[in-house]
């Protein structure tokens, strides 16, 4: 029917896994796609360097919520230093359908506030943490 | 108007351009060009070109003629007589910073309102900020209603204050489409001697507009938007405005003559156009002003009425359509909507496969989003190429919008 909106992508933007708030939280982060007002915060709690719940939020477009969805599954369970080698190819990979330039923002925006958030917690990478 | 033949006049969207299976509902974002203003502007490089205003030589006159021809066209497409109050900027967005920086940091002092509405494009909104923070004026704000349009007793009970210098508002909003009462606010604003700047961005291309009748005091518009190539728009100002403003930029051309310490303008329109001028678009866009008096303004606005009541009913027989603005006999050629709870930017995703071409997002509106409760809107615009057959299409589309995101009733 459709070569972005297939039906794996439909589901999770339908039935979101890992949607919520955690409180308490080890970290959290908020970030919007001002192009198209999509927000996404995503909230961590760890347990040692291992990412032991996670939970997102917010509001946009099917990408976005979708991506972040598929996200949420990809590092629970994970370590920081995998959210650190995680790349945007891995998430497309893993979206598996053809983002347009004009929609790689929606696409990424979720990846960008795991790593804000996870970065948040450990400090930045070459900032002096961890 | 026959807006099948029109399409045949655009190069991109006709039966042998690459456009030709693309249905573009995005001229209130941009409209397609003609042949007419593509082979003008070629002429002009290719017979005409050299700089103007400077050169003593034939080639240099014959561009110098050409720029001063697209005045006269432009000129005449708005009916303004005096050709130096006629000025050739990028677009509206630069033609209302030409207002704020240049008339608004000489003119607003402390206790000063500058009066906008909550329906306004960011770049009638951000210039005012700006100037407003800078002057120590206070920015002020006409609400819109619930039907889409501008509550009147706000302008009234701000220039009841006797502080209102300058109402600045959109001509026709490019989300709602809403044409506004625009001589009812000049004659309000006049009446507590506060000056009028209307953004004509989205009223320029579509409907007649008089400039004479109109008396505003600044009117700015764009030429990409009506046909004209993009780089070109109009500031239209009073001339005895203009002549006791200051320039907005310095330098060559807008100068009569310069001394190590200080400078004599040029007469107008020159003291407002520094720099060597974009020749070529100002020919495009005095094209574009002889081919839109071509097909007749009036008939124009009166296709885009036509065919927006069309979209607007074809529209509303989908379920769970949101419409926002005014009814159609009230509006410019745009529709602003969103498709039950799926985001705008899917929306024109799923057209965008269909060779549907429409605008998502706030449309560098956020305010008014804002006051709609919304993130975001799908837009649908109209131009003297759109046909019926082109809202079926988007109809269509919209129809499998509806069966991928299985909303009740697809």
């Amino acid at each position: 029917m459709s070569d972005l909106y297939r039906d794996q992508i439909l589901d999770h933007y339908r039935n979101p896994r890992n949607h919520g708030t955690l409180e308490p939280h080890d970290a959290s982060f908020e970030d919007t796609n001002p192009l198209c007002g999509d927000r996404v915060r995503i909230d961590l709690r760890f347990d040692g360097e291992r990412i032991a719940d996670i939970k997102f939020s917010g509001r946009g477009c099917a990408i976005s919520q979708a991506a972040t969805s598929m996200l949420t599954e990809m590092v629970k369970g994970q370590t920081i230093a995998d959210v650190r080698e995680l790349t945007k190819d891995d998430l497309l990979d893993e979206l598996g359908i053809p983002i347009s330039p004009a929609r790689l923002k929606c696409a990424l925006l979720g990846l960008k506030v795991l790593k804000a958030s996870a970065y948040g917690y450990t400090g930045w990478p070459g900032d002096g943490g961890s | 108007m026959d807006p099948v033949e029109i399409r045949e006049q655009f190069p991109l969207l006709s039966s042998h351009g690459v456009g030709r299976s693309v249905v573009y509902l995005d001229s209130a974002a941009s409209s397609q060009k003609p042949a007419a203003v593509l082979d003008a502007m070629r002429s002009y490089y290719e017979n005409d070109y050299a700089n103007v205003h400077r050169g003593v030589y034939a080639l240099a006159e014959r561009s110098t003629e050409a720029y001063d021809n697209a005045r006269r066209q432009v000129a005449a497409f708005f009916n303004v007589a005096d050709l130096g109050e006629v000025i050739f900027v990028r677009n509206t967005t630069e033609a209302i910073n030409l207002v704020a920086y240049s008339w608004g940091l000489a003119n607003l002092g402390v206790g000063d309102v500058v009066v906008i509405s909550e329906m306004e494009h960011h770049s009638n909104i951000v210039p005012w900020q700006i100037v407003c923070a800078r002057t120590g004026s206070r920015l002020e704000f006409m609400r819109v209603d619930g039907s889409g349009r501008l509550v009147l007793e706000d302008l009234d009970r701000l220039l009841a204050t006797g502080r209102v210098r300058l109402v600045a508002t959109c001509h026709v909003s490019n989300v709602l489409g809403t044409v506004n009462p625009v001589e009812t606010i000049v004659a309000k604003a006049h009446a507590h001697g506060a000056l009028v700047l209307l953004d004509g961005a989205q009223g320029a291309p579509h409907l007649p507009v008089d400039l004479s009748a109109l008396r505003a005091d600044f009117y700015a518009c764009s030429g990409h938007k009506m046909c004209g190539p993009m780089g070109s728009g109009m500031l239209f100002g009073r001339r005895a405005l203009l002549e006791a403003m200051p320039p907005f930029l310095g330098g060559g051309d807008m100068i009569r003559q310069v001394t190590l310490r200080d400078s004599l303008w040029a007469d107008l329109p020159a003291k407002f156009e520094a720099g060597t001028p974009s020749v070529a678009d100002a020919v495009g866009f005095g094209a574009a002003c002889e081919y839109l008096s071509g097909l007749g303004m009036q008939a124009i606005h009166q296709h885009e009425l036509e065919i927006t009541r069309y979209a607007w009913e074809q529209l509303l027989e989908l379920p769970d359509i949101e419409i926002y603005g005014p009814p159609p006999e009230e509006r410019g050629g745009v529709i602003a909507f969103n498709s039950g709870d799926v985001h705008a930017h899917d929306v024109a995703s799923i057209l965008d496969e269909d060779g549907i071409a429409i605008r998502a997002g706030h449309h560098c509106a956020q305010p008014l989003h804002e006051r709609l409760g919304l993130a975001a809107s799908a837009r649908a615009s109209f131009y003297v190429y759109n046909s019926r057959a082109d809202v079926d299409r988007l109809v269509d589309s919209l129809r499998r919008v509806r069966s991928i995101f299985a909303l009740p009733g697809a």
